[in-house]
């Protein structure tokens, strides 16, 4: 590839034709705001990435939903992490889990207090850290499907007795439902995070499209995936038609990686839990099934989470609006806390931590300035 | 900044994020360093300015310092050295100030107990051989050595003095003014990110380590007074720089992010990595401002020498936003932030 040459999905030329094209069917449709919500952390980067929302039509409303697996991780769930932690017990995890805020601490502080927390890129270096010691090692395991399936591997691979895992994973299907149902909600279709989908398959989304009556569109993560299948989700709401399409059929099947989701629901069970700042989501939640109890940090640790219960939480977190960004129905921009008090140095809320949170790839990508006008 | 109640602890201690080159760098040495001085000689440039070194009026010549220390890890890597990156970065600070003479470097060494000879004296030899190609003597230096694990190897500071009549400052720009860019970006950092990942990618991505001396002479004599700004795109990379730059000058830029150069190897490495090559250090790279009118010609001498081969206009001051960049990344538009500080690694 030549200097400044760009990949294929990555063509200038075809954007601006979709962009056309998407600018008609608002026009058509002849109302305004319509909205749509992506629900994954990766769609909205490439958004902010390529400046996409400065193409999208003015009366077409994109908006992140709960994609963001640290951003949603609840605050008792980082508080188990944090006094396991203060117990004595060495915890793994991902490195945007160690600054997000439980009650009063996150791990990065609890670290600072001489506590042993291990920043890992995946599971099986949590697994290696365990063989090659006897203290007790625990992956603390957050995320979507996509790490699930990964944390599930795992735990089928023979892990060692000295290895446990605190499952915070989260399972994106149920979640999609409880937004649309919010009162006062306005979405009119969703997009779907087509790396989720590989697992899932496409057809995952067909009960909810079929009860809620509201289309979902599978989604690569390419400008060129994401404006073409923009243009077919306000296709489908322009003609009303509730439906399931596939349009990562590059990676996405219709039934998924049926090696993958069996492995997935043998050591996971879904259960009702809260999502951070949104609600409690039936089914949202994934705990190990009662058979992986050895490998249960939250049977195998008597976790007391009331120590940590002495100091008063920061003040701000009274201001954060998280919850309502993650839910879709404010953005950074409604927040005024976004790129004053709150930055990435200094984060007060968990949108701020992860690189997938609104509020991180906002600032990442320079805030809420309108540049359309600039030339 | 004001301390935020409840947060105060975060800001206590040192973090890596304040050796980043960004935003964290800047404040810490506006709030510790910069806290009383005064420095600003007359008709000078003093630390006051953060600029990439001092000028001192000296009858109708300006005298010009810089310093700079290297810690680099590891201390070997594709496309150079610690020695060879303790001259050129010196070199290339005094060489974005305007210097037309050299006059000589300082160098002072800090060695960890137990360091091998050996690597001491690989590191010297390229040292010596960069001055050579350079044509600067080290006139000058120090030896100190620390115990084992109170330092990590080998440290090395240069100090650079030089010559010139016309200082060239970072915050030169006026709206109108182009930015060129001397080569590919993200070289240096993303080469040693990837050592350090021990990602073994195809291709050769090195390090573009090299004095800039010559090439920026070169750019002087074809440019003269139109070239109105210069910087070196080191930690921080070209986003930081131009921040900076921008800043200075009360301008926006606004940057076409289709015509950056950026080597195939380079652009794979932030993909795998997630990093954008224009948040990454470069150690062979200057960005110039020139009016619009000279900027072809300033181009064109950069075409002609061996350093400045895919050198390529990126970029326009522009009015508004001040002090902001906005990227155009051929699909929309949107701001390029300041590095905050060393990027996590992605969850998924």
């Amino acid at each position: 590839m030549k200097p400044g040459e760009q990949l294929k999905f990555r063509d200038p030329v075809r954007a601006k034709a979709l962009t056309t094209r998407l600018e008609e069917l608002v026009k058509e449709i002849g109302r305004d705001p319509i909205s749509v919500m992506h629900v994954c952390g990766s769609h909205e980067q490439a958004i902010a990435r390529f400046g996409l929302r400065t193409a999208f039509p003015l009366k077409l409303d994109v908006v992140m939903g709960p994609g963001c697996p640290v951003c949603i991780t609840d605050v008792p769930e980082v508080d188990e992490a944090v006094a396991l932690a203060l117990q004595g017990v060495r915890v793994c995890t991902y490195g945007d889990m160690v600054r997000v805020p439980g009650t009063v601490k996150s791990l990065a502080d609890v670290r600072g207090d001489g506590a042993n927390i291990e920043v890992v890129y995946g599971i099986d270096q949590a697994v290696e850290l365990a063989r090659k010691s006897t203290e007790e090692i625990v992956f603390f395991a957050t995320g979507f499907e996509t790490t699930a399936v990964a944390t599930a591997a795992a735990l089928l691979n023979d892990p060692p007795k000295n290895f446990s895992v605190l499952s915070a994973h989260k399972y994106i299907p149920p979640v999609m439902e409880i937004v649309t149902e919010m009162p006062g909600s306005r979405i009119e279709g969703f997009l779907a995070a087509g790396h989720a989908a590989i697992i899932t398959g496409s057809g995952v989304f067909e009960a909810f499209v079929n009860t809620h009556k509201v289309p979902v569109v599978v989604a690569g993560f390419e400008p060129l995936d994401i404006l073409a299948a923009l243009v077919k989700l306000v296709e489908l709401v322009r003609d009303q038609k509730p439906e399931v399409v596939n349009m990562f059929p590059r990676c996405v099947t219709h039934e998924g990686n049926k090696v993958a989701q069996e492995q997935l629901w043998k050591v996971f069970t879904p259960t009702g839990g809260r999502w951070r700042g949104i609600a409690h989501v039936p089914n949202g939640n994934l705990r190990l099934r009662e058979e992986w109890a050895a490998f249960d940090t939250r049977k195998r640790f008597n976790i007391d989470v009331s120590r940590l219960w002495d100091y008063a939480p920061p003040k701000l977190l009274g201001q954060c609006i998280c919850g309502e960004i993650m839910s879709g129905s404010k953005s950074p921009k409604h927040c005024a806390l976004f790129g004053k008090e709150c930055l990435p140095e200094n984060p007060v809320g968990a949108c701020m931590v992860s690189s997938e949170g609104t509020c991180r790839i906002w600032h990442q990508y320079g805030g809420h300035l309108d540049l359309r006008g600039i030339s | 900044m004001k301390p935020i109640p409840g947060l105060v602890k975060h800001n206590q201690r040192i973090a890596m994020r304040h050796g980043g080159g960004g935003r964290a760098m800047r404040t810490l040495i506006e709030e510790v360093f910069m806290r009383g001085a005064d420095d600003i000689p007359v008709d000078g440039v003093g630390l006051s300015a953060m600029d990439d070194g001092a000028a001192i009026r000296i009858g109708d010549q300006y005298l010009i310092v810089t310093t700079d220390s290297h810690v680099i890890h590891p201390l070997f890597f594709p496309g150079g050295d610690i020695g060879m990156l303790s001259i050129a970065g010196t070199v290339n600070d005094l060489s974005m100030m305007g210097a037309t003479q050299l006059l000589g470097l300082t160098c002072g060494v800090i060695l960890e107990e137990g360091l091998e000879r050996d690597i001491l004296e690989r590191v010297q030899a390229s040292m010596q051989a960069t001055c050579r190609e350079v044509g600067v003597p080290i006139l000058t230096g120090d030896t100190k050595v620390m115990g084992k694990g109170e330092i990590d190897s080998l440290v090395i500071n240069t100090t650079g003095v030089a010559l010139t009549k016309r200082i060239v400052r970072d915050n030169g720009l006026q709206v109108g003014d182009r930015i060129i860019v001397t080569g590919t970006v993200g070289d240096h950092g993303l080469a040693v990110m990837a050592l350090r990942n021990k990602l073994e990618l195809e291709g050769d991505l090195r390090s573009d380590v090299a004095p800039l001396f010559d090439l920026v002479q070169k750019v002087l004599a074809a440019g003269g007074d139109s070239v109105v700004a210069m910087k070196d795109p080191t930690r921080g990379g070209v986003a930081s720089a131009l921040h900076e730059m921008a800043g200075k000058a009360g301008v926006g830029i606004l940057i076409s992010e289709q015509a950056v150069p950026v080597s195939e190897a380079a652009r794979a490495a932030g993909e795998l990595l997630g990093i954008d090559p224009l948040h990454v250090a470069n150690e062979g790279k200057a960005l110039i401002g020139v009016r619009p009118e000279a900027a072809d010609r300033v181009l064109a001498a950069l075409k002609a020498h061996p350093l400045g081969r895919n050198a390529a206009i990126i970029g326009t001051a522009i009015a508004e936003p001040k002090g902001k960049l906005v990227l155009d990344t051929g699909f929309g538009k949107r701001l390029l932030a300041e590095p905050e500080g060393e990027p996590l690694p992605r969850i998924c």
